[in-house]
């Protein structure tokens, strides 16, 4: 009896974790290469955030050394 | 018990590896529709043609590329039996016309939405290519496609080309 229940479960079990296994192909992409799946949607300005970030950071030199924080560098 | 066997069964059968086509063994059989739907077509069933073997989506950057280049020696070398078939992998039959709209080409696509022949193929990235000599040998893959690739291409085809 708890045989049969555990392969039920087993049986139940096994074609969702198998969806876990698959990699993707690389002809499955599709959906991933589309423009609103990128983790970053704005790259121009991703950058731009990013330096000026970088630069006030760099005034408490929490963010490596990189100038006084003009954001010149 | 039967069950669990069955069950383990299963799990063997998902995590099957397939059979890779390999450099200079004959170019696996793979039928598919064409797009349109018209006809099929067999990259492996051109004997004593140089077959270029393409395998592309609409998605895919690098295919966009390709595919002026490739119109163009099909053109140039189609009367010497050079033979272009590209095999679109899009899901989504659209995505792939809508493509092709802005891409036109002449030579032969096919369609493989459920990925049979990439998966025979072992393709590991988009787009590659199979250069199939007049003997139906797999001779070259070209993984990726970017325009400086275009003139060794060119000459690795002419001399399959030359070849009797």
């Amino acid at each position: 009896m708890n045989a049969r229940r555990l392969s039920r479960s087993l049986m139940l079990l096994t074609p969702l974790l198998a969806g876990c296994a698959t990699q993707v192909a690389p002809w499955e992409r599709g959906h991933l290469a589309r423009p609103e799946m990128a983790l970053e949607p704005y790259p121009l300005e991703a950058s731009f955030r990013q330096h000026v970030f970088f630069s006030k950071e760099s005034v408490s030199g929490g963010y490596g050394v990189g100038g006084g924080g003009c954001g010149c560098n | 018990m039967k069950i669990t066997a069955l069950t383990l069964c299963l799990l063997a059968f998902g995590s099957m590896a397939t059979q890779a086509a390999e450099l200079n063994a004959p170019a696996p059989g793979c039928r598919v529709q064409t797009l349109t739907g018209q006809s099929s077509v067999d990259p492996a069933a051109f004997p004593g043609k140089v077959v270029y073997l393409d395998f592309w989506a609409s998605w895919c950057i690098p295919c966009a590329k390709s595919f002026p280049v490739l119109d163009q020696w099909q053109s140039e070398l189609g009367g010497r039996g050079f033979e272009v078939i590209a095999i679109n992998l899009d899901e989504e039959r659209q995505e792939a016309l809508d493509f092709l709209q802005q891409h036109p080409v002449r030579f032969t696509i096919g369609a493989d939405p459920a990925g049979k022949c990439p998966r025979l193929y072992a393709v590991r990235g988009m787009p590659t290519s199979y250069l199939i000599d007049r003997q139906g040998r797999i001779r070259e893959v070209h993984e990726g496609f970017k325009t400086s690739d275009a003139a060794g291409l060119r000459a690795r085809i002419e001399s399959l080309l030359s070849e009797r």
